[in-house]
C-alpha cells in the first residue's frame, strides 16, 4: 500500500520529481498548508519570497526562458492569483515554460464569493496554454505531472494549477504517475513533411534575393547551429524578430539585424525586397510585419513553425511547414545548393551604410543619449559577454539596435505582450537560472517603477544584478508617439520620479547617478567590479526618439527615418 | 462560406468554456453549436457551423486543436453528410384551424408531441431549410414558443471517424 500523504506534500514532492530547484512566490491564507509542508518537511527547494505576485510570475518566466526548464511561481487565492495574470499573459505570448500554482478557497466554499475567492481558473483560461482546478486530492499528482509536461513540451507555455485549500490538507495514498494520459495532446518532435521541405529547398535554390527570418522558435528549439549552417551553405542573409535576437551571432557576416516597427531600416528593406522569405519560428505579428498586406510583397513565403495555428494566421503562406525547427533544418540543409548571393548582399550592405550614416552616434553631440550607453556597455562586457534583460519602451528598442548579441539566449525581453515592469523580476529569474552569468537589467524610469519593489528580492537573495535605469523623465515611447502622431500634446507622459539612487540605497544596494558621457564607462566598470547588486541611474537626454519608426497600419517600406546629418543642418 | 465542423473533446470541467472563450477571443463567427455524448465514454462530440473565409476556417480548426482537451477535428462541409436539427414549436391552435395544422405536420413528417385546448407542440427533425420552411408556415397560426437545437452532422457510409486522432502538432 502506498504511503498516505497530504496534498501539500504531494505538491512539493511533485516539484522535486520534476527537478524544480526554485519557486518564486508569496504565501497567503489559501496556500498556508503548502507553505507549512515546506517548513515541516524541509524539502530541498529554494523558495524566493517576492514583493508582489506579478514579480513571481515574471521571475518564473525569466527562469524558464534562460534555462529552457519550467519556471515555477506560487500565489494564494483571490488577489494573489489575479496578480499573477500579467506575468502569465507575458509568458504565454512569448512561449515561455511556466507552472503557476495557486491556492483556492476550500471546495465547500467554491462559488459562494467568500473571502479571497476569484475564479482564476476562468480568468486564466485565455492566457495559459492549459489550466486546472483541483477539487480532489486523488487527482493532484496526476494534474501536476500533466502541468509540467504541457508547459515544457511542444510550443512551451504557462500552465496554472489552482488547488483548493482542503485538497492541500486532505490525505491520500499517493502513487506518483510515471506517464501522462492526454489523448488530445500528443506533441511530436518531428521534421516537417518531406514534400514541403523539398519545395522549400527548390524555392531557396532558385531565389535571387533570399532572406531567412529567424524567430524565438529557433532559440526554443536549440536550432542555432542548423540556422547558421543553412545560411552559410546557401549564402542567405539572416534577419531576426526581436525575440529571435541571438539565434545567429549578430557579428556574423550573414546577420542582417532585426526587423519591424523599430527594427533596423536596412533589415526592413531587405525583408521588403526579398524574393524568397524563409520564416522560422516567428509569429509574424503586426509589430514585425507592419500592415500584413504590405509585408514582403515580392516574396514567396516559406513558414516553418511547430504550431500549425501560426501558419497562415496573419499572412498568406506559399509553403507551410509544420515541424521542429532543428529537425526540419537538418532535412533542409542537404537539399539546398551552395550558392553566392553577392550582389544581393552588396545591396543590403548599401542599405546598411545608409542606416549607419543616419546613426545617432554618428552625429556631433555630447548629449547623453541612450544608444551611447548601450554601445559602451557592449564594449565593456567584452563585446556582449553578458545577459541583458530589458523592460519595454524606447530603451528596449535601443538595446536591441545597439547591443550586438553574440551569445545564445543572452537577451530576454517581453516582445509579445510588451509588459512594462518585466525587466527587474524577470532578471531575478534569469540570474537564478544562470548563476554564473553577469546579468544586466536595462529599464526605463517608467517601467522600472512598476515592479521596483523587487529590489527587496534582489537584496534579500544577494543576487549580483547590474541595473541600468535610463531616466528621461517620460514614458518615453508613448511620448514619442505623441510627438509624431499627436502633435506633441504630452497627455500624462511626464513622470514624477523618485531619487533612484536613494531608492537603491534604501535596500542596501549601492548606486550611482550618471549625467554625462564621461561618467558612463567608469560607472559601468564600478558596477561590474562590485561583488553584488549595483544600480546606475543614467539621466539621459529626454527628447531623443527611436528611429526608424513605422506608423501603425503602414508598410515597413514607409519608415520614418532619422534624417541624415546634412539634412539636420539644413533645417 | 459556411462550414460544418465536428470536434471531439474530453468531457472535462471547463471544456465548453474553453471552446466558447476561444470562439469569442478569436472573433470567429459561430452560427450554431451543439454538444453531447459520442459513442466513446468520456468524449463529447460537438457540431458547429462557422462562417468565414479559408483563412478563418483553417484558423478555427487549428486554434481549437491547440486546446489540450480537444481530441479530433473534422471539417465535413465537402463530404456526403447527414445533417439534422431538432425543433420544438408551440403553436396556437383553435378548433377551427387545428386540422389545417395537423395536415401541415403530416406533410413535413413532423410530430405532435403535446396537445392542449388552444395549443400544440410540434416536433420536427430535419435540415435547417426544412425546419425554416415549416416555421414560416406555422407563423400564420401564431408561434407561442420555439426551441431549435442547432445542427448535428455525421458523415455517410461505414467509415467511422475515431474520436481521438492526432492530425497535427499542438
Amino acid at each position: 500500500m502506498a504511503e498516505r500523504k497530504t496534498g501539500a506534500q504531494i505538491v512539493w514532492e511533485s516539484l522535486l520529481r520534476e527537478g524544480v530547484e526554485v519557486v518564486f512566490g508569496l504565501p497567503g491564507g489559501a496556500t498556508l498548508p503548502i507553505y507549512d509542508a515546506l517548513a515541516k518537511y524541509e524539502y530541498p527547494i529554494r523558495h524566493v519570497l517576492v514583493t508582489h505576485e506579478q514579480g513571481a510570475a515574471h521571475m518564473a518566466d525569466g527562469y524558464g526562458r534562460a534555462t529552457g526548464r519550467v519556471g515555477v511561481c506560487m500565489a494564494t487565492s483571490g488577489p494573489g492569483a489575479t496578480n499573477l495574470t500579467t506575468g502569465l499573459a507575458t509568458a504565454y505570448m512569448d512561449s515561455s515554460p511556466v507552472v503557476a500554482i495557486t491556492g483556492q478557497v476550500p471546495t465547500s466554499l467554491l462559488g459562494r464569493d467568500g473571502f479571497q475567492e476569484a475564479d482564476i481558473h476562468g480568468v486564466s483560461m485565455p492566457i495559459t496554454k492549459h489550466n486546472y482546478l483541483v477539487t480532489d486530492v486523488r487527482e493532484l499528482a496526476q494534474v501536476l505531472k500533466e502541468a509540467f509536461y504541457i508547459a515544457r513540451t511542444g510550443r512551451p507555455g504557462p500552465v496554472l494549477v489552482d488547488i483548493c485549500k482542503d485538497v492541500q490538507q486532505a490525505e491520500t495514498e499517493c502513487i506518483y504517475p510515471e506517464e501522462v494520459n492526454l489523448p488530445g495532446y500528443q506533441p511530436k518532435l518531428t521534421a516537417a513533411d518531406p514534400e514541403g521541405v523539398a519545395r522549400a529547398a527548390q524555392l531557396l535554390n532558385l531565389a535571387e534575393r533570399p532572406v531567412i527570418l529567424a524567430g524565438h522558435g529557433v532559440i526554443i528549439a536549440n536550432a542555432e547551429d542548423e540556422l547558421v549552417q543553412l545560411a552559410e551553405k546557401a549564402h542567405i542573409p539572416v534577419a531576426t524578430s526581436l525575440l529571435g535576437i541571438g539565434a545567429i551571432p549578430q557579428t556574423h557576416p550573414l546577420s542582417i539585424g532585426w526587423g519591424g516597427m523599430h527594427g533596423e531600416a536596412f533589415t526592413n528593406y531587405a525583408l521588403q525586397e526579398s524574393d524568397v522569405l524563409l520564416v522560422i519560428g516567428a509569429r509574424l505579428d503586426d509589430r514585425l510585419t507592419g500592415a500584413f498586406s504590405t509585408f514582403a510583397p515580392k516574396a514567396r513565403i516559406i513558414h516553418l513553425d511547430l504550431d500549425p495555428a501560426e501558419l497562415g494566421k496573419n499572412l498568406r503562406i506559399d509553403v507551410p511547414l509544420v515541424g521542429d525547427a532543428k529537425l526540419t533544418l537538418r532535412e533542409l540543409i542537404p537539399l539546398v545548393e551552395p550558392n553566392q548571393h553577392t550582389s544581393w548582399m552588396e545591396q543590403i550592405a548599401e542599405w546598411k551604410r545608409d542606416t549607419d550614416r543616419r546613426d545617432l552616434l554618428a552625429q556631433e553631440t555630447d548629449d547623453l543619449v541612450p544608444p551611447f550607453i548601450v554601445r559602451q556597455l557592449w564594449h565593456l562586457t567584452d563585446g556582449g559577454n553578458c545577459i541583458v534583460v530589458t523592460d519595454v519602451g524606447q530603451h528596449q528598442m535601443w538595446e536591441a539596435q545597439y547591443f550586438l548579441h553574440v551569445k545564445r539566449r543572452s537577451l530576454f525581453t517581453s516582445g509579445g505582450l510588451g509588459t512594462m515592469g518585466f525587466a527587474l523580476p524577470a532578471a531575478i529569474g534569469v540570474q537564478m537560472g544562470r548563476p554564473d552569468e553577469t546579468v544586466w537589467v536595462i529599464a526605463g524610469d517608467g517601467g522600472f517603477q512598476m515592479t521596483m519593489g523587487e529590489l527587496s528580492t534582489v537584496a534579500k537573495e544577494g543576487l549580483p544584478l547590474k541595473i541600468a535605469i535610463f531616466n528621461n523623465g517620460y514614458l518615453g515611447m508613448v511620448r514619442q508617439w505623441q510627438d509624431v502622431f499627436y502633435n506633441k500634446r504630452y497627455a500624462s507622459t511626464a513622470l514624477y520620479n523618485p531619487d533612484f539612487v536613494k531608492i537603491a540605497e534604501a535596500y542596501n544596494i549601492p548606486a550611482l547617478r550618471v549625467t554625462d558621457r564621461a561618467g558612463v564607462a567608469p560607472a559601468i566598470r564600478q558596477a561590474q567590479a562590485h561583488n553584488g547588486p549595483f544600480l546606475i541611474e543614467f539621466q539621459v537626454e529626454p527628447f531623443t526618439n527611436v528611429y526608424p519608426m513605422v506608423a501603425p497600419g503602414k508598410s515597413n517600406a514607409d519608415m520614418i527615418r532619422r534624417p541624415l546629418p546634412a539634412e539636420v543642418e539644413e533645417e | 462560406m459556411k462550414h460544418t465542423i465536428i470536434a471531439w473533446m474530453e468531457d472535462k470541467p471547463g471544456v465548453l468554456s474553453r471552446v466558447a472563450g476561444l470562439f469569442r477571443r478569436r472573433n470567429f463567427n459561430i452560427e450554431s453549436l451543439t454538444v453531447g455524448h459520442s459513442e466513446t465514454p468520456g468524449i463529447s462530440r460537438m457540431t458547429f457551423v462557422v462562417d468565414g473565409d479559408d483563412r478563418q476556417i483553417h484558423q478555427v480548426q487549428a486554434q481549437l486543436f491547440k486546446l489540450i482537451n480537444v481530441t479530433a477535428i473534422e471539417d465535413v462541409t465537402n463530404e456526403p453528410t447527414v445533417i439534422r436539427e431538432l425543433a420544438l414549436i408551440k403553436v396556437r391552435a383553435t378548433s377551427a384551424n387545428r386540422a389545417e395544422i395537423i395536415q401541415l405536420v403530416d406533410i413535413y413528417r413532423a410530430n405532435i408531441v403535446d396537445v392542449d385546448v388552444d395549443s400544440l407542440i410540434i416536433q420536427i427533425a430535419g435540415t435547417e431549410e426544412r425546419i425554416d420552411s415549416l416555421v414560416k408556415l406555422l407563423n400564420n397560426f401564431g408561434i407561442l414558443e420555439m426551441v431549435r437545437t442547432g445542427q448535428v452532422a455525421m458523415v455517410r457510409g461505414s467509415n467511422a471517424k475515431p474520436p481521438i486522432r492526432h492530425n497535427g502538432v499542438s
